[in-house]
């Protein structure tokens, strides 16, 4: 029997601590006793892999609702899913969600005095392509305010779910834009102790795939685990 | 080979049922068809409040001990139409549910057979990345003794907050009831993996 081919382990400064201080509400919401290491079964290397869904036209457009155009700054955002061996990951669910231009998330909880938008949902879905690829059409998400210490702003960003390949490709994370003022003052965005994987948590803004009297366009790229061993590439 | 490095993980913030809820998420199998289970329970933080804003995830294999993903090479057999996977929004009271089917044994690591499990993710505001752990099952206690992710935990109270308890309830689909404690003093086992 071929053993299943283990992952690499994650390292504790490309993510965040479990309980970070400054992030109120982890303080009720972390588990103090240590998690148990496992090895690798064929549980953890496989995962879902999405092969049904079939997505709906559109769902990777969130600009437009019923026909109708959402109010705000008009933006792609597209890139590549790879792993950290630099292969694209194929057909993965990338799934998004945001707040509208003005701050504001259609959810009922989210109070804060900002308008609504009809014409916005703040919900896509997408499955990269054989290349990795993505893209997405968005408005830009503006700043709010949340209750976690007096005056706080999130910096705009935009929420992001990924699968990869294996059950421990999962990622949750949130992609921000270029040169935000507010970086210095969000404790979840500085929850990562590490200073470069918290740059590569920000877009890029890219000029050359803006849509001329159309979109501005950021880049991404998201890098999920790979394997231990990574094997060489022909003639890499 | 210089390695890429990874995207960290951020918080699904309080707002993720945007995209996260869906019909019919919690259901692996219709809820009439033959052995269809229920596995349901209560998130709870380090107050003993529920936590309304987390999302559950199970991974699963089907009943014939098979996960359908090219990587599981055992001869076990598919079947059309489970993927095994689910998903379930905790509503205002904390709770959780996953119609499903038990899975069958998978091969562990070595010559060691696993007992039936999920696994799982916990994601929630709060929650700077997800929680992992696994969901096994109270009337299976022969394969229990021989899991080895089980016998890697010593303390019999940590090992309860892996097992999911039997509820026969009277004939109707049968239930497992399992709590999430996210801390405490009943704190769930959680996986590095």
């Amino acid at each position: 029997m071929t053993e299943p081919e283990s992952y690499s382990r994650e390292s504790k400064k490309d993510h965040p601590p479990a309980f970070y201080r400054d992030y109120k509400s982890t303080t009720f919401r972390h588990p103090k006793n240590r998690a148990i290491k496992i090895d690798h079964t064929v549980t953890e290397v496989t995962g879902p892999l999405f092969s049904s869904v079939k997505l709906e036209p559109g769902e990777g457009d969130l600009s437009i609702e019923n026909g109708k155009e959402a109010q705000g700054q008009r933006i792609f955002v597209s890139g590549r899913v790879l792993d950290e061996g630099g292969r694209p990951v194929p057909n993965t669910l990338i799934e998004i969600w945001q707040c509208n231009a003005a701050g504001r998330y259609l959810h009922p909880n989210d109070q804060h005095p900002a308008p609504l938008d009809p014409n916005f949902v703040g919900r896509g879905r997408m499955i990269s392509n054989e290349k990795g690829e993505y893209k997405f059409t968005t408005i830009k998400p503006g700043a709010y305010p949340w209750g976690n210490h007096f005056n706080a702003w999130r910096p705009a960003h935009i929420h992001f779910s990924l699968f990869g390949p294996a059950f421990v490709t999962r990622l949750v994370t949130q992609m921000y834009f270029p040169e935000d003022p507010l970086f210095a003052f969000d404790p979840i965005f500085n929850s990562i102790p590490s200073e470069s994987a918290r740059k590569r948590m920000i877009s890029e803004f890219d000029l050359d795939t803006t849509e001329p009297d159309f979109a501005l366009s950021f880049k991404f790229d998201f890098v999920l685990r790979g394997r231990q061993a990574t094997p060489f590439e022909n003639g890499a | 080979m210089s390695k890429m490095g990874v995207t960290a993980s951020q918080t699904v913030g309080p707002f993720l049922s945007i995209a996260m809820r869906s019909e019919g998420q919690e259901y692996l199998v219709p809820k009439n068809s033959k052995n269809a289970i229920k596995i349901h329970g209560i998130v709870y933080d380090g107050e003993g409040t529920p936590v309304p804003d987390a999302v559950i995830e199970i991974w699963q294999a089907n009943i014939n001990g098979k996960y359908d993903h090219p990587e599981d090479n055992s001869d076990n057999e598919l079947i059309k139409g489970f993927s095994g996977f689910g998903r379930s929004c905790t509503n205002n009271e904390g709770q959780f549910f996953f119609v499903t089917q038990k899975p069958g044994r998978v091969n562990g690591r070595g010559n060691s057979l696993q007992a039936p499990h999920l696994a799982v993710n916990i994601l929630a505001r709060g929650m700077l990345k997800q929680q992992v752990t696994r969901i096994y099952f109270s009337d299976e206690v022969q394969s229990n003794a021989e899991d080895p992710v089980l016998n890697q935990i010593d303390d019999e109270l940590e090992r309860k907050t892996l097992i999911a308890n039997f509820n026969p309830n009277g004939g109707l689909i049968d239930e497992y009831e399992f709590h999430i404690y996210l801390q405490g003093e009943n704190e769930t086992i959680f996986f590095d993996v």
